[in-house]
């Protein structure tokens, strides 16, 4: 990530280069919309760009299809289980955790792999949609290696159905250079300088769970509530401030990167990819609490390719795999081996690794937050406000 | 085999096509909007006229698709009509082909990589910039409705500028001369004769880009930066993020009524003002 300026010829061609492996750089047509049939739409338009079979070489077959979030991957990692197992990896890029659910509650998904949320996961057993995990087939899992915090959503009534991926935070991004010397620090700030200086510069994601949540904070409400009357005063503020927004968007990296947009929802990786680039862009914590969350490897029932998809989950435990994950996305792990491994730098990094008292504020999404059909209503009626 | 047969023969195709692509879809649609979102989403059947009862609270999605949709079919009927007249009437026929072909290229791109090509042409760097450097300041294109016309215009102008352009095209040119002989200025051969001959194409483009218009989500969703809420992008949300399928069929049942009927009055309107034309012009 190292576009400060915008997409150029060389950048395009890079960016097409990476596609045509198969990574991640889908994010540019995807993240956007948010949908996962735009890649079913780019698949089909666009045959050169097609994943080559690689010539299967062990008996894992000849490719797995990963399920996966914007910006979350090191390409080499790929590139590199493929080499080993022959198996290609296909990468499909996803909007949120209702896209997913959305996909697979309709059937046919073709995934073999994808990385739901810990809020997801009592869900989708409940609707008999993904597997139960077979501990043999994934040496590299050291269970008593991680975060029990981070890791614990993965075990449904004592059954393992997912293992750890990475952990993070939901805060917002500011360039501070607009700030006028006074800095953010609170959800409070948030909106209210939306209104102020920040406003038609601020983004919101476009995703119920965090937009209400974190509108529920100002208030000082809990990030996961559906009691009605403060689901009313969270939906007040957001439409209250809806004149004020640049968009409603989940793909804000463009915006910030090039100066359109000065505030934005943002979660820890982008946080740390915008900074890292542009370290006149912040990345804080809500002084009130908001959103920590933890994803997870899983497999989805009827997974074409099984095999694969355990040899994949298990290649990207391996800690030295995790690790260069880890410092392409700037997510942290809660896995001792691969921390490791980590550089210092990373691991006294405050936008991965937040102070305690902050952190300590932050909390799971519930499942019955993601499902409450209340707030789905709620977030169509702030944007066709 | 008698001649009856072979008509059965030869429609079963398109019968057997209809039945699976369009009626089959759309009955499990038409099912789907009496029944009840599943506790995680989905559907659960049911016989309730819930979902039709709630949908005041998409009205906002639909009058903005209302809005929007007939808007950008005029804009890009005004900007398509000339295009197509240069190219029929006016080209040299050997230029012809290749201008033709031009006005294709853009389709052989997705139109979701063109649209994103927008938001770079559109955002602070892009347009805005070069009219601060002329001296206008503070122009904000992005994620406004204007982007999101813009988009539509650019996105269908094809569609509209072929059946004008193939109604210009077979126009007879001895009916231009004719008018000229009878001492007609060109101004007004063009309102008497050219443009009540062209109506036909500008109908078809008119339809064919109204329609797809209706049901337009991506464009809204890429320019409009989620605060232009089209019925697309409702269903979208309703089906792919609140995952409430009986809501979201009966918005989709409902928007089909809405076009049937919009079209079908649309077309009987035309019919009558071409007819209307005929008769004058057979005076």
């Amino acid at each position: 990530m190292t576009d400060t300026g915008y997409i150029s010829k060389w950048k395009f061609m890079e960016e097409l280069r990476r596609y045509r492996k198969g990574s991640v750089s889908r994010r540019h047509f995807l993240g956007v919309t948010g949908l996962g049939a735009a890649t079913a739409v780019l698949g089909t338009a666009m045959p050169a760009l097609r994943p080559r079979a690689a010539l299967a070489s062990s008996d894992i077959g000849d490719r797995v299809v990963l399920a996966t979030w914007p910006n979350y991957h090191d390409t080499a990692n790929f590139d590199m289980f493929t080499d080993a197992t022959g198996a290609f990896v296909q990468v499909n890029v996803f909007g949120s955790n209702e896209e997913m659910l959305a996909k697979l509650q309709a059937g046919g998904s073709g995934w073999d792999v994808f990385v739901p949320t810990n809020y997801t996961i009592t869900t989708y057993v409940s609707e008999d949609l993904i597997e139960p995990l077979d501990v043999s087939k994934l040496p590299n899992y050291d269970a008593d290696a991680f975060d029990p915090r981070f890791s614990d959503a993965g075990t449904v009534d004592g059954t393992l159905y997912a293992v750890p991926k990475n952990w993070g935070t939901t805060g917002f991004a500011v360039n501070t250079s607009h700030d006028g010397g006074t800095s953010l620090t609170s959800w409070k700030d948030f909106f209210d300088r939306t209104k102020d200086d920040f406003s038609g510069r601020t983004m919101v994601h476009d995703y119920q769970l965090t937009t209400i949540g974190n509108a529920l904070k100002y208030f000082g409400y809990s990030f996961n509530s559906v009691e009605e009357s403060e689901l009313a005063d969270a939906e007040r503020l957001l439409i209250e401030v809806k004149p004020h927004l640049f968009a409603i968007s989940s793909d804000y990296q463009p915006a910030m990167r090039s100066g359109d947009a000065w505030l934005t929802m943002c979660w820890t990786g982008d946080g740390k990819q915008l900074n890292a680039d542009m370290p006149e862009i912040a990345f804080v914590l809500g002084r009130e609490g908001g959103e920590v969350w933890s994803d997870y490897y899983a497999i989805p029932k009827g997974a074409p390719h099984r095999d694969a998809a355990y040899a994949l989950i298990n290649y990207m435990l391996d800690p030295q795999v995790n690790a260069r994950e880890v410092v392409a996305h700037g997510y942290p792990v809660a896995d001792a081996n691969t921390n490791a491994l980590l550089p210092e730098a990373i691991l006294n990094d405050p936008i991965l690794y937040p102070a305690q008292d902050l952190l300590d504020a932050l909390e799971f999404g519930a499942a019955a937050t993601l499902t409450d059909p209340n707030r789905a209503e709620l977030l169509a009626r702030f944007k066709s406000a | 085999m008698t001649r009856r047969e072979r008509n059965w023969l030869l429609v079963t195709p398109a019968a057997a096509w209809f039945v699976v692509m369009l009626v089959l879809p759309l009955s499990v649609i038409f099912v789907f909007s009496f029944g009840e979102r599943g506790p995680a989403g989905g559907y659960v059947p049911a016989f309730t006229f819930e979902q039709y009862a709630n949908l005041p609270a998409r009205f906002t999605a639909f009058k903005n698709t209302m809005i929007l949709a007939p808007l950008g079919t005029i804009a890009a009927m005004l900007i398509a009509y000339p295009l197509a007249y240069q190219l029929a009437v006016r080209t040299d026929p050997k230029w012809k082909i290749i201008l033709l072909v031009l006005v294709i290229v853009p389709f052989w791109t997705s139109i979701l990589i063109r649209s994103y090509a927008w938001i770079f042409i559109l955002g602070g760097s892009g347009l805005p910039a070069l009219l601060e450097m002329v001296g206008i300041e503070g122009v904000r294109l992005i994620y406004t409705p204007f982007a999101v016309l813009i988009g539509i215009v650019y996105g269908y102008l094809p569609l509209m500028v072929f059946p004008i352009y193939v109604s210009l095209d077979r126009l007879d040119k001895r009916l231009l001369e004719a008018s000229a002989d009878l001492g007609a200025r060109p101004f007004s051969t063009f309102l008497q004769v050219t443009l009540p001959l062209s109506i036909p194409g500008v109908a078809t483009g008119c339809m064919l880009v109204f329609i797809l218009l209706m049901g337009e989500f991506l464009i809204p969703a890429l320019l409009g930066g989620g605060k232009v809420f089209f019925v697309g992008n409702a269903l979208v949300d309703l089906f792919l993020q609140s995952r409430n399928w009986a809501f979201g069929s009966a918005v989709a049942f409902t928007l089909i009524v809405i076009m049937l009927v919009t079209v079908t009055v649309y077309m009987r309107l035309i019919a009558r003002l071409h007819s209307g034309r005929q008769d004058i012009s057979i005076m």
